[in-house]
């Protein structure tokens, strides 16, 4: 059951992390056009050295440094009198109170906050890729269409929310959607973050876990279980690229571009 | 033991020379430095190897897929979709079963289940299919004037091809042709985390940093110093391929070339 569950855990990933690394992208992307240097700088550092570094050692990173940074301030803030280095040799030690979370909480609460720490790690990572696409957008926006605004006498805060949002995101849904494939098939990774998800049961069920791999007197059935992963995989990609397709072509509507002209032009010989 | 010691007993620890045992207690900054980047040498050759081989390969599947024959286009298509529509880490995990599973029919299939080989093979296939779509894509968009004035002179078959498209399909490919490059770099990390067995404990430079970061439980020094790595391998990348860039570019007015820009934004 819990196997079947772990399906549930990777289509539930994506749709929290999606939302929450648009978000991401969103700041990021706001930050490196920002008007202050410390602020663009800010935000053109954070795309750099995410994209310039392998997700996966991200991955690894940051799980372990998100935790330890909860524990790390919850300690400042819970145990002002505790005065022993937090870093002892190879152990990280906090007070009793400070565990995150709790250590006499129950099982779901540990899952719970595994998998929202995931989520965040998924969001950081991704969020520098749609930032970067965004950022990328934003500058395709027709110049005139700017001065129009400005023309009109709006600030630059109404022209940023009223024309260069609702018209940005034609020229981002390609790198997006591009975006949206690679999530999805960065989801496997999940189990490196301790999640339950597919990969960590096709690891575990039925093989002891410190199995050496040597010699199999018979076929191995997990080869049959990756197979069904690579075309759960692979249809996941065909229906995600069939929708990607038709919302590509809603959003053309009455855009300033050649597919939104074909549409008008469709629509007015009709 | 002074650092110039560590280096000798772990700089190609990676492949299996010098100290058996890794550093169990007291970790010395030396020692991160020397054992990641030892283990860099794995990415490198995983990443030159299917890169080198992957060209030729993904040179015959874009022709493939451009090809009017049937039999020619569909498995080519079918090969390229399978790869880019898939994980690479599952593809990974299925290669290593499935080199294991071929293990039992045959004795010769042995060398396929370790690491350097098996893997290499996945890294190849899967390098091959995403350049090929980048290839296909630069050959459909090579300027029709230069196939015509070809036609017009009877340049045509394999001639033709050499001497007239090729250059310009791999002048058009490049810049993205270099960002599939840097991401298979990345990718190569992905390994010794997917099945297969890191034998001896001869990993790469992520396997070594994912090692100090489980021993001491501190990531704040691990992994900066395989994040440098990388980046510095990146810079290489981005060096040599802009001298091939260069050469592409050499007979373009100078003014008109644009210069290579690297916005890896990929991840498999």
């Amino acid at each position: 059951m819990a196997f079947y569950a772990s399906f549930g855990t990777v289509l539930l990933l994506l749709a929290t992390t999606a939302p929450t690394a648009l978000l991401f992208g969103l700041g990021g992307a706001m930050a490196a056009r920002g008007r202050f240097f410390l602020v663009r700088w800010f935000g053109k550092g954070y795309i750099a050295i995410v994209r310039g570094v392998p997700d996966i050692a991200f991955f690894l990173f940051f799980v372990i440094a998100l935790d330890q940074a909860i524990e790390w301030m919850r300690h400042k803030v819970k145990c002002p009198e505790w005065t022993d280095p937090v870093r002892q040799g190879s152990e990280f030690l906090v007070c009793d109170m400070a565990k995150m979370p709790l250590s006499s909480s129950p099982q779901w609460v540990h899952e719970i906050y595994g998998f929202w720490l995931a989520v965040f790690t998924f969001a950081i990572v991704f969020g520098a890729f749609a930032a970067n696409v965004l950022y990328g957008a934003m500058q395709a926006v027709p110049r005139p269409q700017l001065e129009t605004a400005e023309a009109y006498g709006m600030s630059p805060r109404q022209t940023f929310w009223r024309i260069l949002m609702p018209q940005m995101w034609i020229y981002a849904l390609p790198g997006l959607s591009n975006l949206w494939m690679v999530l999805i098939k960065a989801t496997p990774l999940l189990f490196l973050l301790g999640v339950e998800d597919i990969v960590y049961w096709a690891r575990d069920l039925g093989s002891s876990k410190t199995a050496r791999f040597t010699a199999y007197p018979h076929g191995d059935w997990r080869m049959w279980y990756f197979l069904a992963l690579l075309i759960f995989y692979l249809l996941f990609t065909r229906v995600s690229e069939i929708v990607l397709a038709r919302v590509t072509k809603r959003l053309s509507h009455g855009q300033a571009t050649l597919d939104g002209e074909s549409q008008r032009k469709a629509g007015s010989a009709a | 033991m002074s650092c110039f010691d560590t280096i000798q007993n772990y700089a190609f620890r990676s492949l299996g020379y010098g100290e058996r045992m890794l550093p169990r207690t007291d970790f010395t900054l030396c020692e991160h430095f020397t054992l990641i980047g030892s283990g860099m040498i794995w990415n490198v050759y995983y990443g030159l190897l299917a890169i080198v081989t992957g060209f030729f390969f993904a040179n015959l599947l874009a022709v493939a897929k451009n090809s009017n024959s049937l039999w020619a286009r569909k498995p080519a298509e079918w090969f390229i979709f399978l790869f880019r529509g898939s994980p690479l880490f599952i593809q990974f995990f299925f290669g290593y079963f499935l080199f294991l599973s071929l293990k039992g029919v045959s004795p010769i299939f042995n060398p396929l289940s370790s690491a350097a080989l098996g893997a290499l093979i996945v890294l190849f296939l899967n390098t091959s299919a995403y350049s090929a779509e980048i290839f296909y894509g630069a050959l459909r968009s090579i300027p029709k004037g230069d196939v015509e004035a070809a036609d017009a002179y009877s340049i045509t078959g394999w001639f033709r091809f050499r001497r007239i498209m090729f250059p310009t399909m791999m002048r058009l490919a490049w810049p993205a042709y270099t960002n599939e490059a840097i991401f298979l770099f990345h990718a190569t990390t992905l390994v010794f985390f997917s099945g297969f067995p890191a034998w001896r404990q001869q990993g790469d430079a992520l396997y070594y940093a994912n090692y100090f970061a489980d021993k001491t439980y501190n990531p704040f020094v691990p992994y900066p110093i395989l994040a440098m790595y990388f980046i510095l391998l990146t810079l290489v990348i981005i060096w040599i391929f802009g001298l091939v860039n260069k050469r592409l570019n050499k007979h373009l007015p100078q003014a008109s070339v644009k210069k290579l820009r690297v916005r890896p934004n990929l991840i498999r």
